[in-house]
């Protein structure tokens, strides 16, 4: 850069500065795009419009206080194969119960209603419209469908636990050891494959179920109605008019994962 | 040179022994007993001809699992006025029910373990296999 007899900035040094910092920042944007892809795009972009957006709804009002029912997750459990581990380090869990500083610790402290405090909240995988799960496996064996389920392909899957340590929710287990050594030979779902030693396993929305129309098991084995299930970009489903009509709640909406399991309260 | 018998014999010895496959087939016609699956489902037509299953059916069940797994597609195929589901466990099993008369028996001889039995249950499983 050519600088004149007092070492001060020439009009035209200046100037070539000036336009070379113009063009880093409007380069930074397209930079961005291709070190980090659409992820980053997608996550600035609003809710999905897709046609279709399956979504679950968890009224707290009608679940909160029966401590003793565990029909969801006991039906989820048994229909697809989820050994109970009793170890915390070997545990699999695809829906299960959360108290509701964990569930929401950003809620914690102010004052909030009493009760919710002492309510466990029903958890499982948020099915998230940004899942940073998907943004992480190296192999894809993890990725969100255009109906927004995330979907696991266990063949695929090599074990790295990147995305469990993405999700923000604990949504995913790892199976440290063969999970057939702890299901019970006579209780087990023929129709429904298990999992093998060193792959992550999580809740997938019963695809194999929704693809051809069904509900959700856990949606089918409530008894109290808590669970609903449905398409959020259709305004007359169920579940928008649940949301519409009621006050939901997200987990962690502050992460910008987009979770898409809402929790009237 | 005194141990010529010794050495031709055993020259001749080693060379036989070498050679007891290649001899052994010509004089009996057989090279080595062909495994045989035993099929329990005569007369029922399978969703691809004999030679194309028996070649090609790993590449088919691989076919099938990324179109219904990462597709989505899960729209049963039609065989003969037969539907059937593009599922392992849901379809094949059905009709290969003998899962030790029918495919270890192949998978034995040629020496491969496929990964499949690792998680997808088999009719008659009395024990599940576990590693």
């Amino acid at each position: 850069m050519k600088r004149d007899n007092n070492n001060e900035l020439s009009r035209r040094g200046f100037l070539k500065k000036a336009g070379l910092l113009g063009l880093s920042v409007a380069g930074a944007g397209a930079l961005m795009e291709v070190v980090f892809g659409d992820d980053v795009l997608a996550a600035s972009a609003a809710e999905s419009s897709a046609a279709v957006r399956w979504a679950m709804v968890v009224d707290m009002t009608k679940c909160a206080g029966r401590d003793a029912c565990t029909d969801c997750m006991t039906a989820c459990h048994r229909a697809h194969n989820v050994p109970s581990i009793k170890s915390r380090r070997h545990e699999i869990k695809w829906i299960w119960k959360e108290p509701f500083v964990n569930a929401f610790p950003e809620l914690r402290g102010g004052r909030l209603r009493a009760d919710l405090a002492k309510t466990d909240f029903i958890v499982l995988c948020n099915h998230c419209d940004n899942p940073p799960c998907v943004r992480v496996c190296p192999t894809k064996a993890t990725w969100r469908r255009p109906d927004g389920i995330v979907m696991m392909d266990m063949h695929r899957c090599i074990g790295c636990r990147y995305c469990m340590a993405a999700c923000p929710y604990g949504s995913r287990s790892f199976n440290w050891m063969d999970p057939r050594k702890a299901l019970d030979e006579k209780a087990i779902n023929q129709d429904y494959p298990t999992r093998t030693k060193g792959v992550v396993e999580k809740c997938d929305f019963c695809a194999e179920r929704v693809d051809h129309g069904r509900l959700p098991v856990c949606v089918e084995a409530c008894k109290e109605k808590a669970l609903a299930f449905g398409n959020l970009s259709d305004a007359k489903s169920n579940v928008s008019k649940l949301c519409a009509g009621r006050f939901a709640i997200r987990r962690k909406p502050e992460l910008g994962t987009r979770p898409e399991v809402y929790y009237i309260v | 040179m005194h141990d010529r018998i010794k050495i031709f014999g055993g020259l001749a010895l080693f060379i036989a022994l070498a050679t007891f496959p290649v001899w052994y087939a010509r004089a009996t016609g057989r090279a080595n007993v062909a495994p045989e699956p035993k099929l329990v489902n005569a007369g029922k037509e399978c969703v691809n001809t004999r030679a194309y299953m028996r070649e090609y059916h790993m590449t088919m069940l691989n076919e099938w699992r990324d179109e219904v797994i990462r597709d989505g597609k899960r729209v049963p195929i039609t065989v003969a006025g037969v539907k059937y589901q593009k599922s392992l466990t849901g379809s094949c099993m059905k009709c290969h029910a003998n899962k030790a008369d029918f495919c270890d028996t192949c998978h034995n001889y040629l020496g491969v373990s496929p990964s499949c039995w690792d998680c997808h249950n088999y009719p008659g499983e009395r024990k599940h296999e576990t590693r």
